[in-house]
């Protein structure tokens, strides 16, 4: 192999290389999406696959987001008290912490940790089957890799997350209503009356939308960087890092977009 | 030197027919004109330094690398034109045994075997899976190793299942990526003596990537010696060697003479 160097071809600039970077990977990006849509309408489908891999993504990830969204309602409701007790309205905690819960911690608070637990976990586990050749096994073994390894976790984590983020929203309303009944001695009836006549319709949907939209990102990035990790054991440090760092950044994102588009529809 | 199967080998059947195939990537010039042939029931060796294309070689013939031209007919299918199923198709005729076994971690070793069957041949019963496991893992010496998970094999076991995991497919041609890299001299041999075993039982035709000349000269029925992109020499082990070429004679002389002067 030798290497043919052209003199007369000078390096380009960093900025200009960084953007080329950017625009490829972009270009990748987008056709990794499109893909794992075509790949999803077409058959065979992965059913069994698709039921390990959301078995994987719901329970194994159960206990830390029920630990998790019980403290956030605990906690966010004793902060929240000493505001509303200077007004004298600490009767519309349930209200205050439902639509707080309801609209945006729960699937937020869902949404990180997944992309903290499982979204590493789907970087770290496809980058080392595609360094070890696993992924290359399974094309030469005339499986189509991309449907079995990416559409299923994909899918898992849209169909899982929103499930997750309603269960966390649940477990953090009962977090809320320990302390509530702790200190108001509210009981269960009144407390879930005041957190169901303040939210709407429309924030339960556009929290399941966030979430799903939550789901699907943690799913593409995780499987994307996993997918084209390379450089051995280096790469596949580095695709669970980006699968976490890239999910997360793209989450708040996605949270501050569907916030605006929500608030100009109520 | 391999002893046996030359005289099976079916010189009027090509079972791989390459013309001077190039790839390059970037501005590394890999491969520049390969020709070859591999005839039906011949196990060919390609040998070569490490980073020198072998792997790419294989690695498009199987079809998990575009050239950027050249011919390469597999079985008589143009690969480079074959797409989604009939790419699928023609690969269930090759086996690709990879130079780091690529078992699936997550896997026991039964169901690394099943994947490839389970998938490509959907009606079999749950009888017929299990007999052709077990067959395919009596036949590389591991049936005792079924329930293992891969992590609790040793570098020798793990080629062995990744061979049988190729067999169960029942290909037609093997690939063997650097199938002694990595393993004792005595493990090296036992896999030599299957690669020859799998040719007897299955009927294979077999391309042998490695720069192990021991495993060249025990496998090979034909050498071919890939230097700067090319091949340049062609013929039996002896043929091969039997040259003042240096680099030639540097490679020999590493493999075979350095070991007690070094």
């Amino acid at each position: 192999m030798d290497q043919i160097e052209n003199p007369a071809k000078a390096p380009k600039p960093v900025v200009t290389r960084k953007l080329d970077k950017f625009f490829l990977t972009l270009y990748e990006i987008t056709g990794f999406i499109s893909r794992f849509f075509k790949e999803a309408f077409l058959p065979p489908f992965e059913f069994k696959e698709t039921i390990r891999q959301c078995y994987q993504v719901g329970y194994r990830s159960l206990a830390l987001i029920t630990m998790t969204g019980f403290i956030t309602g605990l906690v966010f409701t004793k902060q929240s008290r000493p505001s509303l007790e200077n007004f004298g309205a600490v009767s519309w905690l349930p209200g205050l912490i439902s639509i707080a819960i309801v609209r945006a911690l729960a699937p937020l608070v869902t949404a990180l940790i997944a992309a903290g637990k499982v979204g590493s976990n789907i970087g770290a586990e496809l980058g080392s089957m595609k360094v070890t050749e696993q992924i290359d096994a399974m094309e030469v073994s005339a499986t189509n890799p991309f449907k079995f390894l990416v559409v299923t976790r994909v899918l898992a984590t849209t169909f899982m997350i929103p499930i997750l983020a309603m269960y966390t929203g649940f477990v953090g309303l009962i977090g809320s209503f320990i302390n509530v009944n702790q200190n108001e001695q509210t009981s269960l009836a009144t407390f879930f009356e005041g957190v169901f006549s303040s939210i709407s319709f429309l924030d339960i949907f556009s929290s399941l939308i966030k979430s799903i939209l939550f789901g699907f990102t943690i799913g593409i990035v995780g499987c994307y960087q996993g997918y084209h990790s390379e450089k051995g054991t280096e790469g596949v440090g580095k695709a669970a890092n980006t699968a976490v760092v890239a999910s997360m950044f793209l989450i708040f994102i996605e949270e501050t977009i569907v916030v605006q588009i929500v608030a100009a529809i109520r | 030197m391999k002893e046996h199967v030359s005289h099976n080998i079916d010189r009027g059947e090509v079972v791989i027919h390459v013309r001077n195939l190039i790839k390059s990537f970037g501005d590394m010039h890999v491969l520049r004109g390969i020709d070859l042939d591999l005839f039906k029931r011949e196990n060919l060796v390609v040998l070569g330094r490490s980073g020198t294309g072998k792997s790419v070689l294989i690695k498009i013939i199987s079809g998990l690398l575009k050239q950027d031209s050249g011919i390469v007919d597999v079985l008589g299918e143009d690969v480079n034109s074959l797409r989604g199923r009939d790419l699928d198709q023609l690969r269930l005729k090759i086996g690709f045994s990879f130079q780091n076994s690529a078992l699936y971690d997550s896997m026991t070793i039964r169901k690394n075997l099943e994947f490839p069957l389970v998938r490509n041949m959907r009606n079999l019963t749950r009888t017929e899976i299990n007999r052709s496991v077990e067959s395919v893992l009596d036949a590389v010496g591991l049936l005792q190793s079924i329930n293992q998970m891969p992590s609790e094999l040793s570098g020798g076991q793990r080629k062995r299942i990744g061979i049988a995991r190729t067999l169960i497919l029942r290909p037609e041609i093997m690939l063997y990526d650097e199938p002694t890299a990595g393993l004792d001299p005595i493990t090296c041999i036992e896999i030599n003596n299957l690669i020859n075993q799998v040719q007897e039982q299955y009927h294979t035709s077999s391309i042998i990537i490695t720069h192990d000349l021991t495993c060249a000269r025990q496998t090979g029925d034909r050498i071919v010696m890939l230097l700067d992109g090319q091949f340049k020499r062609q013929g039996t082990f002896d043929e091969v060697f039997d040259t003042d070429d240096e680099r030639v004679k540097t490679f020999y002389n590493y493999n075979f003479l350095n070991n007690e002067q070094i």
